[in-house]
């Protein structure tokens, strides 16, 4: 496989230029997890009104795949219900796993990533965000920002 | 026998894959080396024609394998200058090693008030034990810092090593900055002090002359998947007081004098620490991989790394690489970590491999490492005994192709 089939024009966009890549001081949860891998680290934050996730974003380093993910993802899920953001959060998993074919409706610029199940080391960079995201929702690290690592 | 580096990589069958199309490069044998067709050949000859549990059997097949396995502890005895192959305890490799000494002799000779002098430049397996030690004796973990050269800080040492400190367990070579910390001057302030010294040897043996005798150290850790052996081979060696002053470490099998219902006595060294049916096979190709190493000559292995480390220091300096490690080359190995443009190690590794560029991209299991140097992963291309210039020119062009893919 081609290198610019996994390095998509859009993925090295938001790699460079990440979106929503800053703190959320009045974040309604946050949780943080590393990538054993790699030492890469993520912390996701949200801040969620009447069920609607109305400001997500993401601070830490890491490779472009996981920068990406994690910027396409605060993207996606900012003005989606929880329970939107969580099944497209198993969407993203299932496209990952090879089970699901994204469509550009539901994906938006995720689908770039389509391109990282050829490289399986790679995927736990692609998910690490969307682990991250899914511990926020369910509450487990709400507001606290427990550290899952 | 001149160095002849085609002819040693015609002894390695994998060299001749393909990747994309791409001959392989391999430059991760700080994870793991590659094996010659010797060590191949040994293990296989084994199990076709040798195989037997060891140290059981009364029929002659038995006694072959008996003689295999001993024969092969003998070799290794004398590739590290061990004066008796009874000082050679047969493991899978340095972290079984390192815990064996943790557990046998640091849960027996560590107390509260102790304390064990660690570097910061160890691999995970040169620390965790370490902990589990401390926290089941009460003693306390010291480490000695870096400079920012990647090179051990001495300039506390009196403060650190000091007759509070038990022992002294250091590598012999950084897995992650390639640094060969100066042994010799280490155990003898160590044993000054009256501490005991374990060299990790993961990284130092394959690649090194090491005499333990000369070196005067009190163990020496070894994995043989790094120096062209089998994997789950490898070994310790203990100075032989210790080893009898130790507990054992697994029990089980073969380990034993008698056992009674309520207690057990327990065979001498190193008998009595190999618990179970041992890596026999694995040990005898280990045996094979110690004998192809010294007939190339420790010394002409070290030369030609060297001498391929400071290429592939200068071409990475040239290129406008960071190298996180010593650049003196006098003062380390082959294992060359290193930042690129910032492109994060895992998409640099990512891109070499599309050219059949094997490196390792992560923190090497050598946080405290990683955080010394404010970075999360390296990049890091080790170099072997089959390594070539070319090897070391497909990584600097795919380095190339990395700045054109991330437009830096």
């Amino acid at each position: 496989m081609a290198l610019d089939e996994l390095y998509k024009e859009v993925i090295l966009d938001h790699y460079k230029s990440p979106r929503n890549k800053r703190e959320l001081p009045n974040a309604s949860s946050s949780c943080s997890r590393n990538n054993p891998l790699c030492g890469d680290e993520i912390t996701v934050a949200l801040r969620v009104d009447d069920d609607v996730v109305t400001e997500a974003t993401f601070q830490g380093a890491g490779c472009s795949i996981s920068q990406s993910s994690a910027s396409m993802m605060t993207e996606a899920i900012t003005g989606s219900t929880v329970q939107a953001s969580l099944d497209l959060a198993a969407s993203f998993r299932g496209m990952m796993a090879g089970e699901v074919e994204p469509d550009e409706a539901t994906f938006g610029d995720l689908v770039a990533l389509k391109g990282v199940v050829k490289y399986p080391i790679r995927i736990k960079c692609a998910v690490l965000a969307w682990d991250v995201l899914q511990e926020a929702l369910q509450g487990d690290g709400a507001a606290t920002g427990a550290q899952a690592h | 026998m001149a160095f002849d580096v085609e002819a040693i990589r015609r002894d390695f069958p994998i060299l001749e894959r393909t990747f994309n199309g791409h001959p392989l490069v391999y430059l991760d044998s700080a994870a793991t080396s590659q094996k010659p067709v010797s060590v191949l050949e040994a293990e296989a000859d084994f199990y076709r024609r040798h195989n037997a549990n060891a140290h059981r059997g009364v029929y002659t097949l038995g006694e072959e394998a008996t003689e295999l396995f001993e024969g092969a502890r003998a070799t290794l005895a004398s590739f590290l200058g061990a004066p008796s192959p009874s000082t050679i305890v047969c493991t899978r490799g340095t972290t079984e090693s390192i815990n064996l000494v943790a557990h046998g002799w640091g849960r027996k000779f560590l107390h509260a008030g102790d304390e064990v002098l660690l570097t910061e430049m160890e691999h995970h397996s040169n620390i965790v034990p370490w902990q589990f030690a401390a926290t089941a004796t009460g003693a306390t973990l010291r480490y000695l810092p870096l400079t920012d050269d990647g090179l051990l800080d001495l300039s506390d040492l009196g403060s650190l090593l000091t007759e509070r400190t038990k022992l002294l367990a250091v590598t012999g070579m950084s897995n992650a900055l390639g640094t060969l910390p100066p042994l010799r001057e280490l155990i003898d302030a160590a044993h000054a002090v009256g501490a005991v010294v374990l060299v990790d040897g993961a990284q130092l043996v394959p690649h090194h002359a090491v005499h333990v005798g000369d070196l005067d150290c009190d163990f020496l850790t070894f994995s043989g998947h790094k120096m062209l052996g089998p994997t789950a081979s490898g070994g310790l060696y203990g100075r032989a007081e210790l080893l009898d002053a130790m507990d054992p470490f697994l029990g089980g099998g073969e380990m034993i004098m008698e056992v009674f219902a309520d207690r057990s006595t327990f065979k001498e060294p190193p008998l009595k620490f190999e618990a179970g049916t041992m890596n026999i096979a694995q040990q005898i190709g280990l045996a094979a991989a110690a004998d192809y190493l010294s007939a190339i000559g420790m010394d002409e292995v070290r030369r030609h790394e060297e001498e391929l480390t400071a290429y592939t220091i200068d071409g990475l300096l040239e290129m406008g690489a960071r190298i996180i490690g010593p650049k003196d080359v006098s003062a380390r190995g082959g294992e060359v970590s290193f930042w690129y443009h910032d492109i994060h190690p895992h998409d640099l590794a990512t891109v070499l491999n599309e050219d059949g560029v094997a490196v390792r991209a992560g923190h090497h299991c050598a946080q405290l490492v990683m955080r010394r140097f404010g970075v999360p992963a390296t990049t890091r291309a080790s170099l072997a005994v089959y390594n070539t210039r070319g090897d070391v020119d497909a990584l600097l062009d795919g380095l190339e192709k990395a700045r054109a893919v991330f437009a830096v």
